[in-house]
Protein backbone atom coordinates (compact mmCIF):
# COMPACT_ATOMS: atom_id res chain seq x y z
CA UNK A 1 0.00 0.00 0.00
CA UNK A 2 1.29 3.40 -0.95
CA UNK A 3 1.56 6.01 1.67
CA UNK A 4 2.01 9.71 1.29
CA UNK A 5 3.11 11.92 4.10
CA UNK A 6 3.03 15.67 4.09
CA UNK A 7 4.45 17.45 7.04
CA UNK A 8 6.25 20.56 8.04
CA UNK A 9 9.57 18.72 8.02
CA UNK A 10 11.62 17.71 4.99
CA UNK A 11 10.53 14.82 2.85
CA UNK A 12 13.30 12.24 2.37
CA UNK A 13 14.97 12.32 -1.01
CA UNK A 14 14.01 8.71 -1.70
CA UNK A 15 10.35 9.68 -1.81
CA UNK A 16 11.08 12.33 -4.40
CA UNK A 17 12.48 9.76 -6.78
CA UNK A 18 9.60 7.38 -6.15
CA UNK A 19 7.22 10.20 -6.90
CA UNK A 20 9.11 11.28 -9.99
CA UNK A 21 8.82 7.77 -11.37
CA UNK A 22 5.08 7.71 -10.74
CA UNK A 23 4.55 11.00 -12.53
CA UNK A 24 6.49 10.10 -15.68
CA UNK A 25 3.13 9.55 -17.35
CA UNK A 26 2.21 13.16 -16.66
CA UNK A 27 5.43 14.35 -18.29
CA UNK A 28 4.58 12.17 -21.30
CA UNK A 29 1.04 13.49 -21.51
CA UNK A 30 2.04 17.15 -21.24
CA UNK A 31 4.75 16.72 -23.86
CA UNK A 32 2.19 15.04 -26.12
CA UNK A 33 -0.32 17.79 -25.45
CA UNK A 34 2.07 20.64 -26.17
CA UNK A 35 3.19 19.12 -29.44
CA UNK A 36 -0.34 18.27 -30.54
CA UNK A 37 -1.77 21.65 -29.67
CA UNK A 38 1.07 23.73 -31.03
CA UNK A 39 0.03 23.51 -34.65
CA UNK A 40 -3.56 22.35 -34.24
CA UNK A 41 -5.99 24.34 -36.40
CA UNK A 42 -3.19 25.63 -38.62
CA UNK A 43 -3.50 24.61 -42.25
CA UNK A 44 0.02 23.25 -42.71
CA UNK A 45 0.24 21.85 -39.18
CA UNK A 46 3.49 20.07 -38.36
CA UNK A 47 5.12 21.38 -41.57
CA UNK A 48 5.63 24.68 -39.81
CA UNK A 49 8.31 23.11 -37.62
CA UNK A 50 10.61 23.07 -40.64
CA UNK A 51 9.07 25.79 -42.75
CA UNK A 52 9.57 28.40 -40.04
CA UNK A 53 13.33 27.96 -39.60
CA UNK A 54 13.71 27.65 -43.38
CA UNK A 55 11.94 30.95 -44.01
CA UNK A 56 13.75 32.83 -41.25
CA UNK A 57 17.02 31.47 -42.63
CA UNK A 58 16.15 32.82 -46.09
CA UNK A 59 15.28 36.22 -44.59
CA UNK A 60 18.53 36.38 -42.60
CA UNK A 61 20.62 35.28 -45.57
CA UNK A 62 18.99 37.82 -47.89
CA UNK A 63 19.45 40.65 -45.42
CA UNK A 64 22.94 39.93 -44.18
CA UNK A 65 24.62 38.68 -47.31
CA UNK A 66 22.87 40.89 -49.86
CA UNK A 67 21.55 44.03 -48.19
CA UNK A 68 24.22 44.68 -45.56
CA UNK A 69 26.87 42.60 -47.30
CA UNK A 70 30.15 41.22 -45.97
CA UNK A 71 28.67 39.10 -43.17
CA UNK A 72 29.29 35.94 -45.15
CA UNK A 73 33.00 36.52 -45.73
CA UNK A 74 35.17 33.70 -44.45
CA UNK A 75 32.22 31.40 -43.91
CA UNK A 76 32.09 28.08 -45.72
CA UNK A 77 28.41 28.02 -46.59
CA UNK A 78 26.52 31.01 -45.26
CA UNK A 79 22.94 29.61 -45.38
CA UNK A 80 23.95 26.52 -43.39
CA UNK A 81 25.99 28.72 -41.05
CA UNK A 82 22.99 30.96 -40.36
CA UNK A 83 20.65 28.02 -39.98
CA UNK A 84 22.85 26.41 -37.29
CA UNK A 85 22.80 29.59 -35.25
CA UNK A 86 19.14 30.31 -35.68
CA UNK A 87 18.06 26.75 -34.78
CA UNK A 88 20.04 26.77 -31.54
CA UNK A 89 19.01 30.29 -30.55
CA UNK A 90 15.34 29.69 -31.30
CA UNK A 91 15.27 26.41 -29.42
CA UNK A 92 16.86 27.93 -26.34
CA UNK A 93 14.70 31.05 -26.27
CA UNK A 94 11.47 29.16 -26.94
CA UNK A 95 12.04 26.41 -24.39
CA UNK A 96 13.12 28.79 -21.64
CA UNK A 97 10.20 31.11 -22.35
CA UNK A 98 7.75 28.26 -22.21
CA UNK A 99 9.30 26.83 -19.07
CA UNK A 100 9.16 30.27 -17.50
CA UNK A 101 5.42 30.58 -18.03
CA UNK A 102 4.67 26.92 -17.28
CA UNK A 103 4.03 27.22 -13.54
CA UNK A 104 1.72 30.19 -13.89
CA UNK A 105 -0.10 28.62 -16.81
CA UNK A 106 -0.79 25.49 -14.77
CA UNK A 107 -1.98 27.42 -11.73
CA UNK A 108 -5.46 25.91 -11.93
CA UNK A 109 -4.05 22.39 -11.61
CA UNK A 110 -1.36 23.15 -9.04
CA UNK A 111 -3.89 24.83 -6.77
CA UNK A 112 -6.19 21.84 -6.72
CA UNK A 113 -4.39 18.59 -7.29
CA UNK A 114 -1.07 17.43 -5.91
CA UNK A 115 1.47 17.17 -8.70
CA UNK A 116 5.24 17.48 -8.46
CA UNK A 117 5.70 20.97 -9.78
CA UNK A 118 8.95 20.43 -11.67
CA UNK A 119 6.88 18.38 -14.11
CA UNK A 120 5.76 21.60 -15.77
CA UNK A 121 9.04 23.32 -16.67
CA UNK A 122 10.58 19.94 -17.49
CA UNK A 123 7.85 18.78 -19.84
CA UNK A 124 7.70 22.16 -21.58
CA UNK A 125 11.41 22.01 -22.32
CA UNK A 126 11.10 18.41 -23.52
CA UNK A 127 8.14 19.24 -25.77
CA UNK A 128 10.05 22.10 -27.29
CA UNK A 129 13.01 19.81 -27.84
CA UNK A 130 10.92 17.29 -29.72
CA UNK A 131 9.84 19.95 -32.20
CA UNK A 132 13.44 21.17 -32.32
CA UNK A 133 14.64 17.69 -33.26
CA UNK A 134 12.06 17.53 -36.01
CA UNK A 135 13.13 20.94 -37.24
CA UNK A 136 16.72 19.67 -37.50
CA UNK A 137 15.66 17.87 -40.68
CA UNK A 138 15.69 21.26 -42.35
CA UNK A 139 19.40 21.49 -41.53
CA UNK A 140 20.01 18.17 -43.25
CA UNK A 141 17.90 19.20 -46.23
CA UNK A 142 19.62 22.56 -46.69
CA UNK A 143 23.03 20.95 -46.21
CA UNK A 144 22.21 18.26 -48.77
CA UNK A 145 20.93 20.88 -51.19
CA UNK A 146 24.21 22.80 -51.13
CA UNK A 147 26.30 19.63 -51.05
CA UNK A 148 24.62 18.13 -54.10
CA UNK A 149 23.59 21.06 -56.28
CA UNK A 150 25.91 23.93 -55.31
CA UNK A 151 29.13 21.98 -54.86
CA UNK A 152 31.10 24.17 -57.24
CA UNK A 153 30.16 27.34 -55.29
CA UNK A 154 31.02 25.83 -51.91
CA UNK A 155 34.02 23.57 -52.51
CA UNK A 156 34.88 23.45 -48.80
CA UNK A 157 31.64 21.79 -47.85
CA UNK A 158 32.41 18.25 -46.72
CA UNK A 159 30.26 15.49 -45.41
CA UNK A 160 31.98 13.34 -42.80
CA UNK A 161 31.28 11.13 -39.81
CA UNK A 162 31.58 14.26 -37.68
CA UNK A 163 28.03 15.15 -38.59
CA UNK A 164 26.96 12.57 -36.01
CA UNK A 165 28.67 14.58 -33.27
CA UNK A 166 25.87 17.15 -33.40
CA UNK A 167 24.28 15.19 -30.57
CA UNK A 168 26.88 16.73 -28.23
CA UNK A 169 25.91 20.40 -28.70
CA UNK A 170 22.26 19.34 -28.68
CA UNK A 171 22.70 17.57 -25.34
CA UNK A 172 24.45 20.64 -23.93
CA UNK A 173 21.61 22.82 -25.18
CA UNK A 174 19.12 20.55 -23.46
CA UNK A 175 20.88 20.75 -20.10
CA UNK A 176 21.25 24.50 -20.37
CA UNK A 177 17.58 24.98 -21.28
CA UNK A 178 16.41 22.89 -18.33
CA UNK A 179 18.62 24.74 -15.88
CA UNK A 180 17.70 28.21 -17.12
CA UNK A 181 14.06 27.21 -17.56
CA UNK A 182 13.77 26.09 -13.94
CA UNK A 183 15.38 29.25 -12.59
CA UNK A 184 13.10 31.42 -14.74
CA UNK A 185 9.97 29.49 -13.79
CA UNK A 186 10.66 30.11 -10.08
CA UNK A 187 11.42 33.78 -10.64
CA UNK A 188 8.27 34.21 -12.70
CA UNK A 189 6.10 32.89 -9.89
CA UNK A 190 7.31 35.58 -7.53
CA UNK A 191 7.89 38.40 -10.00
CA UNK A 192 5.86 38.52 -13.14
CA UNK A 193 8.10 41.31 -14.44
CA UNK A 194 10.62 38.66 -15.43
CA UNK A 195 8.47 37.83 -18.44
CA UNK A 196 8.95 41.29 -19.91
CA UNK A 197 12.58 41.60 -18.92
CA UNK A 198 13.36 38.22 -20.42
CA UNK A 199 11.73 39.22 -23.70
CA UNK A 200 14.24 42.05 -24.04
CA UNK A 201 17.06 39.82 -22.82
CA UNK A 202 16.27 37.32 -25.58
CA UNK A 203 16.60 40.05 -28.16
CA UNK A 204 20.00 40.91 -26.72
CA UNK A 205 20.89 37.23 -26.75
CA UNK A 206 20.04 37.01 -30.43
CA UNK A 207 22.55 39.73 -31.25
CA UNK A 208 25.35 38.57 -28.96
CA UNK A 209 25.04 35.00 -30.20
CA UNK A 210 26.78 34.92 -33.57
CA UNK A 211 23.76 33.79 -35.55
CA UNK A 212 24.39 35.82 -38.69
CA UNK A 213 28.02 36.94 -38.16
CA UNK A 214 31.21 35.36 -36.94
CA UNK A 215 33.26 36.74 -34.07
CA UNK A 216 36.45 36.52 -36.14
CA UNK A 217 35.04 38.81 -38.82
CA UNK A 218 34.07 41.48 -36.31
CA UNK A 219 36.18 44.59 -36.47
CA UNK A 220 36.42 45.31 -32.78
CA UNK A 221 39.57 47.43 -32.83
CA UNK A 222 40.16 48.94 -29.42
CA UNK A 223 37.12 47.11 -28.04
CA UNK A 224 38.82 43.74 -28.10
CA UNK A 225 37.46 42.99 -24.62
CA UNK A 226 34.06 42.72 -26.22
CA UNK A 227 35.09 39.40 -27.76
CA UNK A 228 35.39 38.03 -24.20
CA UNK A 229 31.89 39.17 -23.41
CA UNK A 230 30.62 37.37 -26.49
CA UNK A 231 32.54 34.25 -25.57
CA UNK A 232 31.15 34.20 -22.04
CA UNK A 233 27.81 33.34 -23.59
CA UNK A 234 27.35 29.55 -23.47
CA UNK A 235 25.09 29.68 -26.52
CA UNK A 236 28.05 30.96 -28.51
CA UNK A 237 29.93 27.76 -27.76
CA UNK A 238 26.97 25.53 -28.48
CA UNK A 239 26.50 27.19 -31.86
CA UNK A 240 30.25 26.99 -32.43
CA UNK A 241 30.34 23.26 -31.63
CA UNK A 242 27.39 22.58 -33.91
CA UNK A 243 29.06 24.48 -36.74
CA UNK A 244 32.34 22.68 -36.27
CA UNK A 245 30.45 19.39 -36.63
CA UNK A 246 28.62 20.47 -39.76
CA UNK A 247 30.87 22.90 -41.57
CA UNK A 248 34.50 22.45 -40.60
CA UNK A 249 36.73 19.84 -42.13
CA UNK A 250 38.75 17.73 -39.73
CA UNK A 251 38.33 17.53 -36.00
CA UNK A 252 38.43 21.16 -34.85
CA UNK A 253 36.63 20.70 -31.59
CA UNK A 254 37.03 23.54 -29.11
CA UNK A 255 37.56 21.70 -25.83
CA UNK A 256 37.72 24.84 -23.72
CA UNK A 257 34.36 25.89 -25.09
CA UNK A 258 32.96 22.43 -24.55
CA UNK A 259 33.98 22.23 -20.90
CA UNK A 260 32.98 25.83 -20.23
CA UNK A 261 29.48 25.19 -21.62
CA UNK A 262 29.16 21.86 -19.84
CA UNK A 263 30.15 23.50 -16.56
CA UNK A 264 27.80 26.40 -17.15
CA UNK A 265 24.88 24.06 -17.89
CA UNK A 266 25.52 21.83 -14.89
CA UNK A 267 25.79 24.83 -12.58
CA UNK A 268 22.57 26.29 -13.98
CA UNK A 269 20.81 22.97 -13.32
CA UNK A 270 22.15 22.79 -9.77
CA UNK A 271 21.03 26.36 -9.05
CA UNK A 272 17.71 25.75 -10.78
CA UNK A 273 16.93 22.53 -8.92
CA UNK A 274 18.04 23.91 -5.56
CA UNK A 275 16.07 27.09 -6.02
CA UNK A 276 13.02 25.22 -7.29
CA UNK A 277 12.82 22.70 -4.45
CA UNK A 278 13.48 25.38 -1.88
CA UNK A 279 10.68 27.59 -3.11
CA UNK A 280 8.12 25.18 -4.54
CA UNK A 281 5.94 24.98 -1.44
CA UNK A 282 5.42 28.73 -1.65
CA UNK A 283 4.27 28.66 -5.29
CA UNK A 284 0.68 28.07 -4.36
CA UNK A 285 0.53 31.27 -2.33
CA UNK A 286 1.64 33.38 -5.27
CA UNK A 287 -0.06 32.00 -8.36
CA UNK B 1 -6.98 -3.23 13.39
CA UNK B 2 -6.27 -1.87 9.92
CA UNK B 3 -4.14 1.18 9.41
CA UNK B 4 -6.19 4.39 9.36
CA UNK B 5 -6.66 5.87 5.90
CA UNK B 6 -6.09 9.49 6.82
CA UNK B 7 -4.34 10.81 9.90
CA UNK B 8 -4.36 14.56 10.42
CA UNK B 9 -2.01 15.24 13.28
CA UNK B 10 -2.02 18.68 14.96
CA UNK B 11 -2.11 20.53 11.67
CA UNK B 12 -1.86 24.29 11.60
CA UNK B 13 -1.65 26.43 8.52
CA UNK B 14 -0.42 29.98 8.45
CA UNK B 15 -1.07 32.41 5.65
CA UNK B 16 0.69 35.71 5.36
CA UNK B 17 -1.87 38.13 4.16
CA UNK B 18 -0.28 41.24 2.84
CA UNK B 19 -2.56 44.20 2.79
CA UNK B 20 -1.44 45.04 -0.73
CA UNK B 21 -0.35 42.40 -3.15
CA UNK B 22 3.26 42.90 -4.17
CA UNK B 23 4.12 41.17 -7.36
CA UNK B 24 6.70 43.29 -9.04
CA UNK B 25 10.35 43.75 -8.25
CA UNK B 26 10.30 47.53 -8.00
CA UNK B 27 7.59 47.60 -5.37
CA UNK B 28 9.21 44.73 -3.50
CA UNK B 29 12.54 46.49 -3.17
CA UNK B 30 11.01 49.82 -2.28
CA UNK B 31 9.02 48.16 0.47
CA UNK B 32 11.97 46.05 1.57
CA UNK B 33 14.23 49.06 1.90
CA UNK B 34 11.64 51.25 3.54
CA UNK B 35 10.73 48.29 5.78
CA UNK B 36 7.10 48.48 4.87
CA UNK B 37 6.94 44.80 4.07
CA UNK B 38 4.57 43.69 6.76
CA UNK B 39 2.23 40.84 6.69
CA UNK B 40 -0.82 40.05 8.71
CA UNK B 41 -0.64 36.57 10.12
CA UNK B 42 -3.68 34.46 9.57
CA UNK B 43 -4.05 30.94 10.88
CA UNK B 44 -6.41 29.19 8.47
CA UNK B 45 -6.21 25.98 10.52
CA UNK B 46 -5.36 25.83 14.19
CA UNK B 47 -4.16 22.57 15.65
CA UNK B 48 -6.59 20.34 13.78
CA UNK B 49 -6.36 16.62 14.53
CA UNK B 50 -8.54 13.76 13.45
CA UNK B 51 -8.26 10.24 12.16
CA UNK B 52 -10.32 8.63 9.44
CA UNK B 53 -10.30 4.85 9.39
CA UNK B 54 -10.51 2.89 6.20
CA UNK B 55 -14.05 2.78 4.86
CA UNK B 56 -15.28 5.66 6.98
CA UNK B 57 -17.05 8.58 5.39
CA UNK B 58 -16.49 11.83 7.11
CA UNK B 59 -18.49 14.97 6.41
CA UNK B 60 -16.87 18.34 6.99
CA UNK B 61 -19.26 21.12 7.88
CA UNK B 62 -18.65 24.78 8.46
CA UNK B 63 -19.45 28.26 7.25
CA UNK B 64 -17.64 30.03 4.44
CA UNK B 65 -14.06 30.73 5.43
CA UNK B 66 -14.02 28.17 8.22
CA UNK B 67 -11.07 26.39 6.61
CA UNK B 68 -12.84 23.47 4.99
CA UNK B 69 -11.20 23.80 1.60
CA UNK B 70 -7.85 24.52 3.21
CA UNK B 71 -8.18 21.31 5.18
CA UNK B 72 -9.01 19.29 2.07
CA UNK B 73 -6.15 20.87 0.15
CA UNK B 74 -3.81 19.88 2.96
CA UNK B 75 -5.05 16.30 2.89
CA UNK B 76 -4.71 16.26 -0.91
CA UNK B 77 -1.09 17.38 -0.54
CA UNK B 78 -1.51 20.68 -2.35
CA UNK B 79 -0.82 22.76 0.73
CA UNK B 80 1.97 21.91 3.12
CA UNK B 81 1.10 22.27 6.78
CA UNK B 82 3.01 24.93 8.68
CA UNK B 83 2.94 22.69 11.75
CA UNK B 84 1.96 19.08 12.21
CA UNK B 85 1.59 16.37 9.60
CA UNK B 86 -0.89 14.61 7.35
CA UNK B 87 -0.52 10.93 6.53
CA UNK B 88 -2.60 9.33 3.81
CA UNK B 89 -2.51 5.60 3.06
CA UNK B 90 -3.38 4.57 -0.44
CA UNK B 91 -4.29 6.29 -3.67
CA UNK B 92 -6.03 9.57 -3.23
CA UNK B 93 -8.38 11.07 -5.82
CA UNK B 94 -8.90 14.73 -5.23
CA UNK B 95 -12.14 16.07 -6.58
CA UNK B 96 -11.55 19.49 -5.14
CA UNK B 97 -12.94 21.18 -8.17
CA UNK B 98 -13.88 19.12 -11.13
CA UNK B 99 -11.90 19.55 -14.26
CA UNK B 100 -8.86 21.19 -12.68
CA UNK B 101 -6.52 19.21 -14.92
CA UNK B 102 -8.38 19.84 -18.15
CA UNK B 103 -7.11 21.67 -21.19
CA UNK B 104 -9.80 23.60 -23.03
CA UNK B 105 -8.32 23.12 -26.50
CA UNK B 106 -8.06 19.40 -26.05
CA UNK B 107 -10.92 17.06 -26.93
CA UNK B 108 -12.78 15.14 -24.25
CA UNK B 109 -10.98 11.95 -25.16
CA UNK B 110 -7.53 13.49 -24.94
CA UNK B 111 -8.47 15.14 -21.67
CA UNK B 112 -9.32 11.79 -20.13
CA UNK B 113 -5.71 10.71 -20.52
CA UNK B 114 -4.34 14.07 -19.42
CA UNK B 115 -6.49 14.14 -16.29
CA UNK B 116 -5.62 10.53 -15.54
CA UNK B 117 -1.92 11.33 -15.80
CA UNK B 118 -2.40 14.34 -13.52
CA UNK B 119 -3.59 11.89 -10.91
CA UNK B 120 -0.60 9.68 -11.62
CA UNK B 121 -2.15 6.95 -13.74
CA UNK B 122 -0.61 5.41 -16.83
CA UNK B 123 -2.09 5.68 -20.30
CA UNK B 124 -2.56 1.93 -20.36
CA UNK B 125 -4.54 1.92 -17.13
CA UNK B 126 -6.78 4.77 -18.28
CA UNK B 127 -7.34 2.96 -21.60
CA UNK B 128 -8.74 0.03 -19.68
CA UNK B 129 -11.17 2.40 -17.94
CA UNK B 130 -11.92 4.47 -21.02
CA UNK B 131 -15.24 2.90 -22.03
CA UNK B 132 -16.53 3.06 -18.48
CA UNK B 133 -15.65 6.76 -18.25
CA UNK B 134 -17.31 7.66 -21.55
CA UNK B 135 -20.39 5.69 -20.67
CA UNK B 136 -20.77 7.20 -17.22
CA UNK B 137 -20.22 10.74 -18.44
CA UNK B 138 -23.01 10.29 -21.04
CA UNK B 139 -21.07 12.41 -23.49
CA UNK B 140 -21.48 10.10 -26.49
CA UNK B 141 -20.18 11.69 -29.69
CA UNK B 142 -19.16 14.86 -27.85
CA UNK B 143 -16.12 13.01 -26.56
CA UNK B 144 -14.17 14.06 -29.67
CA UNK B 145 -15.15 17.72 -29.43
CA UNK B 146 -12.73 20.24 -27.84
CA UNK B 147 -13.58 20.96 -24.25
CA UNK B 148 -14.06 24.67 -24.86
CA UNK B 149 -17.33 23.81 -26.58
CA UNK B 150 -18.66 21.84 -23.60
CA UNK B 151 -21.23 23.15 -21.19
CA UNK B 152 -20.13 23.38 -17.57
CA UNK B 153 -22.35 20.41 -16.72
CA UNK B 154 -20.68 18.31 -19.39
CA UNK B 155 -17.25 19.20 -18.05
CA UNK B 156 -18.28 18.33 -14.52
CA UNK B 157 -19.70 15.01 -15.67
CA UNK B 158 -16.48 14.10 -17.45
CA UNK B 159 -14.36 15.07 -14.45
CA UNK B 160 -16.51 13.11 -12.05
CA UNK B 161 -16.51 10.08 -14.34
CA UNK B 162 -12.71 10.02 -14.52
CA UNK B 163 -12.07 10.59 -10.82
CA UNK B 164 -14.42 7.83 -9.73
CA UNK B 165 -13.47 5.34 -12.45
CA UNK B 166 -9.89 5.03 -11.21
CA UNK B 167 -11.07 3.38 -7.98
CA UNK B 168 -9.17 5.48 -5.47
CA UNK B 169 -8.74 4.48 -1.83
CA UNK B 170 -9.52 7.96 -0.59
CA UNK B 171 -11.98 10.22 -2.33
CA UNK B 172 -12.07 13.93 -1.58
CA UNK B 173 -15.32 15.62 -2.54
CA UNK B 174 -15.54 19.38 -2.22
CA UNK B 175 -19.12 20.37 -2.94
CA UNK B 176 -18.86 18.55 -6.23
CA UNK B 177 -22.08 16.68 -5.83
CA UNK B 178 -23.98 19.91 -6.26
CA UNK B 179 -23.09 20.25 -9.94
CA UNK B 180 -24.98 19.02 -12.95
CA UNK B 181 -28.68 18.44 -13.30
CA UNK B 182 -30.79 16.55 -10.80
CA UNK B 183 -30.51 13.35 -12.78
CA UNK B 184 -26.75 13.39 -12.86
CA UNK B 185 -26.59 14.43 -9.22
CA UNK B 186 -28.53 11.35 -8.27
CA UNK B 187 -26.42 9.19 -10.51
CA UNK B 188 -23.20 10.50 -9.01
CA UNK B 189 -24.48 10.04 -5.48
CA UNK B 190 -25.32 6.45 -6.36
CA UNK B 191 -21.87 6.01 -7.81
CA UNK B 192 -20.21 7.32 -4.65
CA UNK B 193 -22.43 5.07 -2.55
CA UNK B 194 -21.50 2.06 -4.68
CA UNK B 195 -17.87 2.89 -3.95
CA UNK B 196 -18.62 2.64 -0.23
CA UNK B 197 -19.16 -1.07 -0.66
CA UNK B 198 -15.65 -1.39 -2.02
CA UNK B 199 -14.36 0.21 1.16
CA UNK B 200 -13.51 3.66 -0.13
CA UNK B 201 -12.75 6.36 2.41
CA UNK B 202 -14.49 9.66 1.77
CA UNK B 203 -13.87 13.19 2.91
CA UNK B 204 -16.90 15.21 1.96
CA UNK B 205 -17.48 18.94 2.22
CA UNK B 206 -20.99 20.23 1.91
CA UNK B 207 -23.30 22.91 3.20
CA UNK B 208 -26.25 20.59 3.12
CA UNK B 209 -26.65 18.54 6.28
CA UNK B 210 -29.16 16.36 4.44
CA UNK B 211 -26.52 15.34 1.95
CA UNK B 212 -23.98 14.74 4.71
CA UNK B 213 -26.48 12.57 6.60
CA UNK B 214 -27.16 10.58 3.44
CA UNK B 215 -23.54 9.92 2.55
CA UNK B 216 -21.46 10.04 5.70
CA UNK B 217 -21.26 8.15 8.96
CA UNK B 218 -19.09 10.66 10.80
CA UNK B 219 -18.81 14.40 10.72
CA UNK B 220 -16.81 17.31 12.04
CA UNK B 221 -17.61 21.01 12.31
CA UNK B 222 -14.94 23.58 11.62
CA UNK B 223 -15.17 27.10 12.92
CA UNK B 224 -12.45 29.66 12.22
CA UNK B 225 -9.90 26.94 11.65
CA UNK B 226 -10.72 24.87 14.73
CA UNK B 227 -12.71 21.72 15.19
CA UNK B 228 -15.61 22.56 17.46
CA UNK B 229 -17.44 19.27 17.20
CA UNK B 230 -16.80 15.80 15.90
CA UNK B 231 -18.41 12.43 16.16
CA UNK B 232 -21.34 10.45 14.84
CA UNK B 233 -23.02 12.05 11.84
CA UNK B 234 -26.55 12.64 13.17
CA UNK B 235 -25.32 14.17 16.40
CA UNK B 236 -22.95 16.55 14.67
CA UNK B 237 -25.44 17.48 11.98
CA UNK B 238 -28.05 18.28 14.63
CA UNK B 239 -25.54 20.51 16.33
CA UNK B 240 -24.71 22.22 13.05
CA UNK B 241 -28.39 22.84 12.29
CA UNK B 242 -28.70 24.31 15.76
CA UNK B 243 -25.83 26.74 15.12
CA UNK B 244 -27.30 27.70 11.77
CA UNK B 245 -30.74 28.36 13.26
CA UNK B 246 -29.33 30.44 16.08
CA UNK B 247 -27.89 32.99 13.67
Amino acid sequence: MKESVANAKKIPLKNYFKNAYKYRYLVQEIVRKNIKLQYRDSFLGMFWTFLQPLFTMIVLVLIFSRVFGKSDSGVVCYPVYVLCGRLIYECFSQSTKRAMRSIRNSASVIKKVYVPKYVYPLSNVIANFVTFLISLTVLFVVFAFFYIFQRDMHPDLVLSWKFLLIVVPIALLFLLSIGCGMILSVLNVFFKDIEYIYEVFCMLLFYITPVFYSIDSLNLGSNAWFAYVLKANPLYWIVDLLRSCVLVEGFAWNWTGFFYTLGFSVVSIIIGVYFFFKKQDKFILHI
Amino acid sequence: MAKPAVVVDHVSILFNLNSEKIDNIKEYFIKLITRKLHYTEFWALKDVSFTVNKGERIGILGFNGAGKSTLLKTVAGVLKPTKGSVTVSGVIAPLLELGAGFDMNYSGKENIFLYGATMGYSRKYIESKYDEIVEFSELGDFINVPLKNYSSGMRARLGFAIATAVEPDVLILDEVLSVGDAKFRKKSEDKVRSMFDKGVTVLFVSHSTDQVRRLCNKAIILKKGEIIASGEVNEVCAKYDEIVNKK
